[in-house]
């Protein structure tokens, strides 16, 4: 409450300010010990671990099956999303909504939502919108032929000791690496 | 006795709000980690913050732990788990082309939720682009697929392949963790000219 009434009496410049000064993060290895509790809860309440790329390929035969859901049905990919024709009651899909919560209140609390662009100095905003669109189509590919991502398979599958996931995490690491003085101007 | 899903029938409504409230845990940490941030993350690839490493190694190491030590409390069984049928191929390949999507893009996929969540434009697009990449896969590329399932190896973990226990792999990743967090310091410092100096 004395918060809020802080806020309306400051003046601009103050509250501009105020607006800015996001928190530091967290230490990275207390937060790693926390996401591997979220982690094993998972695992423990549901037998799976974590994932995200499902959440997106259900959108997508949705979408598919918005046009025709013949079509769905006769495609291998969209056909194992298609959940007996309930494509977004899919379980990825409510997990990253409460991920999307999650993150959002976190932010909140340490003052760090901010309509923003994250950009290095040296790249357009347009230029910068055009690499995410293709980063994230690329990523989206990969993950489908690794049949996973950082969450499904890096995460679930390495505290498993999954053999397929330890090598997706190798092969993530030095694509990456391999590629980062190209792109170094977007970030750096 | 867990997983709890085996032995208790969760109705569709109860288990989609599981999901939401494990993934509400999800998407704080990742945003408490600052990962909601695309030069946070792409920092690991230029060496002056490890973070993406460290937490993503402790998280993996965390959750080694509890489920070798559930398992040998007898309170869970790992055969229990779903595992993700291993092909040399899919995973190196995807691996790859994964790799330069977070680099280029600057997100993987539950980070771009992050992003988004704390009003970075580039997260939405990235997710966008995500949604383009899925289906792209699916129309365009259904063949893959089959060869996923014909180069696969099936089920297989390090103790499966190496006749090595878990809890001796726990023990031997725990103790690459901590040489690992000196190595990274050590890196921070060494690259730390990297680091940009606008916010």
């Amino acid at each position: 409450m004395s918060e809020a009434v802080a806020r309306t009496v400051m003046r601009p410049a103050a509250a501009q300010r105020a607006r800015v000064a996001a928190q530091p993060f967290w230490n990275p290895y207390f937060v790693g010990f926390l996401l591997g509790l979220v982690l094993l809860a998972t695992y423990a309440v549901t037998g799976r671990g974590l994932g995200a790329t499902g959440a997106f390929s259900s959108v997508a035969a949705w979408l598919a099956g918005l046009f025709s859901p013949e079509h769905v049905a006769g495609n291998p990919v969209h056909s194992r999303y298609w959940n007996d024709g309930a494509p977004l009651l899919s379980w990825t899909i409510f997990l990253l909504i409460g991920a999307f919560i999650g993150a959002f209140l976190s932010g909140r609390q340490a003052s760090r939502i901010a309509l923003t662009i994250e950009r290095g100095a040296h790249v357009s905003d347009a230029g910068r919108l055009a690499l995410a669109f293709a980063g994230g189509f690329l990523a989206a590919f990969g993950a489908k032929i690794a049949r996973g991502c950082t969450s499904g398979q890096a995460l679930t599958g390495g505290s498993i000791l999954n053999v397929g996931s330890l090598v997706f995490m190798l092969a993530v690491f030095a694509s990456a690496y391999a590629l980062a003085y190209f792109v170094r101007k977007e970030w750096i | 006795m867990l997983p709890l899903a085996y032995s208790i029938d969760f109705s569709v409504m109860a288990d989609l709000a599981i999901a939401v409230l494990l993934g509400i845990g999800f998407g704080f940490c990742l945003e408490r980690a600052g990962f909601g941030s695309a030069r946070r993350l792409t920092a690991v690839f230029y060496l002056y913050d490890m973070a993406v490493v460290k937490v993503m190694f402790t998280a993996i190491v965390t959750a080694m732990t509890g489920l070798f030590l559930l398992s040998a409390a007898g309170v869970l069984a790992l055969s229990d788990l779903y595992i993700e049928p291993t092909s040399f191929a899919a995973q190196s390949l995807g691996g790859l082309v994964f790799g330069a999507g977070f680099i280029i893009g600057g997100y993987c996929p539950g980070t771009s939720i992050t992003a988004m969540a704390t009003g970075r434009k580039d997260g939405m697009v990235f997710a966008l682009g995500m949604l383009a990449g899925v289906m792209a896969y699916a129309e365009l590329t259904p063949g893959i697929e089959g060869w996923i399932t014909s180069t696969s190896q099936g089920e297989l973990t390090l103790p499966a392949l190496t006749g090595v226990g878990m809890g001796w792999w726990v023990l031997a990743f725990v103790a690459f963790l901590f040489l690992a967090a000196r190595g990274m310091d050590w890196l921070q410092r060494r690259f730390q000219h990297l680091r940009p100096q606008t916010a």
